[in-house]
């Protein structure tokens, strides 16, 4: 399977009236999660949320792609 | 927002002068009685006289002022707000002086990486916005105001209220003097900093941004094409974020973000401002600055709409960030929810609780404003190092990737609350597919002959009925259509046929000749719904039943039982 580029955020619990919700509502959690952290506890976090990620994505190939694709222009 | 100066340019709207007159009560022993006194005649008081008086309610309607807004303030129309103004007659004179936009452009550096348009579909009335100079509105809706009798009264300033069981006695400084009224209903709309809220002491709660943006109209003859053009860290404005937005007259709103240490005073001279507008628009381009404002924002609300027998409509019962054009908007909706329910409990057909819904369904909508605002301002400007590094990860993935431009959040362009939540809805029995829920706005459809489905909705319930053929409603079903129409609470049947037929008692027939209409209400023949005076779905059923439909109309004008 490749790496999926469309928008994915979805939230099976709620019915969302606009197809920004989701998307949104992610990146507040992400943002949230780092509240009050200094720069080495949000590297470490992101570290760690990364590792829980790409275990439940689990397909190498998925992983390499986005790794590839990460990478450009870093 | 603190003004500083306003340009002489001949394109400046020379700011019309109200008359003030001689309030008839001033030297009345008893104070006269009002069934609805309006506080503030900006957009959103001006739109809640015109709605009252539409209804055929006398409105009062007081403002400490003579004339309109300084500067474009409210700027970008949504619409919902366009078909609110067209059902309370002002629709048309604000779309043509207006610049009707649909797109949207997302630059990050010198690079676009993000493009919306708002009305994606065809086959509606109006665009997804109009922009115009909020003294514009002002005007239009003066005039309309005028012609369907609102008692205007220019520089009458609230000094103070006294609230009663029944009523609200308010005191009010003229020219001439002190008068009190006494007001059954007074529907508070003075602005965000509402002086009347804090005459009452009413909390207001939530969050001040500490960011500063400078706001300049331009007048300056330019062929951008209209459209909302949003920068982060674009090269003109490094490290902030800068938005332009095309004004009615060739003038130009630009917003600067400045940062929460800049000085507002400072930032308001020319000499700061016009270096900054010829680094965006290169040296060569002429252009006159019009009006120039430094200004901080707040997303917050009241925690009620409703205290007793006053109502808080618009800026003064809730405050958002401008990135999403939710301020007016959101005021233009509140009023469309609020006129209806006042006129029914004023002629003693609804409850008073009735006006609760309005807080309810108002305070949700100020709710999703309020985060959509919030969140759009914290992908503005991000809070911390790591904010700014998931932001700009998002700019960079946007020009490449779907899923990052879903992410990129310059602003969730304003919608109409769907109320999916009201307790005036009455639930689904049968399953319906689109987005026609309980409690969403109406949506727009052409009918034959370059009619709008929208421009036949509003102003008292009505059914919606589809039907292929007029020819195919059962004679029971036209019977009762007569005894909805002569309720207490009238209901008017709007048959949506796929093609024109013999004329039906008690209704009439739309011809949805694209079958558009059907299609947005997942309307197959023999659905109904019910619609309320402000255009939002009630209740809808797959076949007519006529106590269903009685008991829909109890529930959405806050009875126990059917009406």
């Amino acid at each position: 399977m490749p790496l999926n580029l469309q928008a994915n955020f979805h939230d099976p619990e709620r019915r969302r009236l606009r197809d920004y919700s989701a998307g949104d509502d992610f990146y507040e959690l992400l943002i949230e999660s780092h509240r009050d952290l200094d720069e080495a506890r949000s590297a470490k976090l992101n570290a760690r949320l990364i590792l829980l990620l790409a275990n439940h994505i689990g397909d190498l190939s998925v992983l390499r792609e986005a790794v590839e694709r990460a990478r450009e222009e870093v | 927002m603190s003004e500083s100066r306003r340009g002489s340019s001949p394109q400046a709207n020379p700011r019309p002068r109200f008359p003030y007159r001689r309030p008839p009560e001033i030297d009345a022993a008893v104070p006269a009685r009002h069934p609805v006194v309006v506080v503030g005649a900006g957009p959103v008081g001006l739109a809640a006289a015109i709605d009252c008086r539409l209804k055929g309610l006398p409105v009062v309607l007081l403002d400490e002022d003579d004339t309109v807004s300084i500067g474009s303030r409210g700027l970008c129309y949504a619409k919902r707000s366009l078909e609110i103004l067209d059902r309370l007659g002002c629709g048309d004179p604000v779309c043509a002086k207006g610049v009707n936009w649909n797109v949207g452009r997302t630059f990050f550096h010198d690079r676009e990486v993000y493009r919306f348009d708002l009305v994606p579909e065809p086959d509606h009335k109006r665009p997804g916005m109009a922009n115009l100079q909020q003294y514009y509105i002002e005007e239009y809706e003066i005039g309309r105001a005028l012609a369907v009798g609102v008692d205007l009264r220019w520089k009458n300033r609230v000094v103070a209220l006294a609230p009663q069981t029944d009523h609200v006695r308010v005191d009010i400084e003229t020219p001439d003097g002190r008068y009190s009224i006494d007001a059954d209903w007074l529907i508070v709309a003075d602005g965000a900093r509402s002086p009347l809220r804090h005459l009452l002491g009413l909390d207001v709660e939530g969050k001040v941004f500490r960011d500063r943006f400078l706001i300049a109209d331009v007048v300056m003859a330019a062929d951008f094409p209209a459209e909302r053009w949003f920068w982060f860290d674009p090269p003109f404005h490094p490290g902030q974020s800068v938005l332009l937005h095309r004004q009615a007259d060739n003038v130009w709103r630009i917003d600067f973000q400045l940062g929460w240490d800049a000085d507002p005073e400072a930032e308001k001279q020319p000499e700061r401002v016009v270096p900054r507008i010829q680094a965006m628009l290169g040296k060569g381009r002429e252009f006159e600055i019009d009006w120039v404002s430094v200004y901080t924002f707040q997303c917050r609300r009241m925690t009620t709409f409703r205290h007793g027998r006053m109502l808080f409509a618009g800026d003064a019962a809730h405050q958002v960030s401008p990135f999403g054009a939710r301020g007016a908007n959101s005021g233009f909706q509140d009023v469309d929810n609020l006129a209806w329910k006042l006129q029914l409990v004023l002629a003693g057909l609804a409850p008073e609780r009735l006006l609760d819904s309005y807080s309810e369904e108002r305070v949700a909508a100020a709710d999703e404003n309020i985060l959509n605002s919030t969140r759009s301002t914290d992908f503005i400007t991000p809070k911390s190092g790591i904010s700014r590094v998931f932001r700009d990860a998002v700019l960079e993935l946007a020009g490449r990737y779907d899923f990052a431009r879903r992410l990129v959040n310059s602003g969730r362009l304003s919608l109409p609350t769907i109320y999916a939540d009201s307790s005036l809805n009455t639930r689904d029995a049968d399953p319906f597919a689109g987005a026609m829920v309980p409690g969403a706005p109406a949506a727009d459809a052409p009918l034959q002959g370059g009619a709008w489905l929208i421009d036949a909705l509003g102003g008292r319930f009505q059914l919606l009925l589809f039907v292929d053929d007029p020819g195919e409603i059962p004679r029971p079903v036209v019977d009762a259509l007569a005894v909805l129409a002569r309720l207490p609470i009238p209901v008017e049947t709007l048959v949506l046929a796929r093609r024109a037929g013999a004329a039906i008692a008690n209704a009439r027939v739309l011809v949805d000749v694209k079958g558009v209409a059907a299609e947005r209400y997942d309307g197959r023949g023999g659905t109904v719904y019910l619609i309320r005076p402000d255009q939002h779905v009630a209740a809808r059923w797959r076949r007519f039943d006529l106590a269903s439909i009685r008991a829909a109309l109890g529930r959405a004008t806050g009875h126990d039982a059917e009406v």
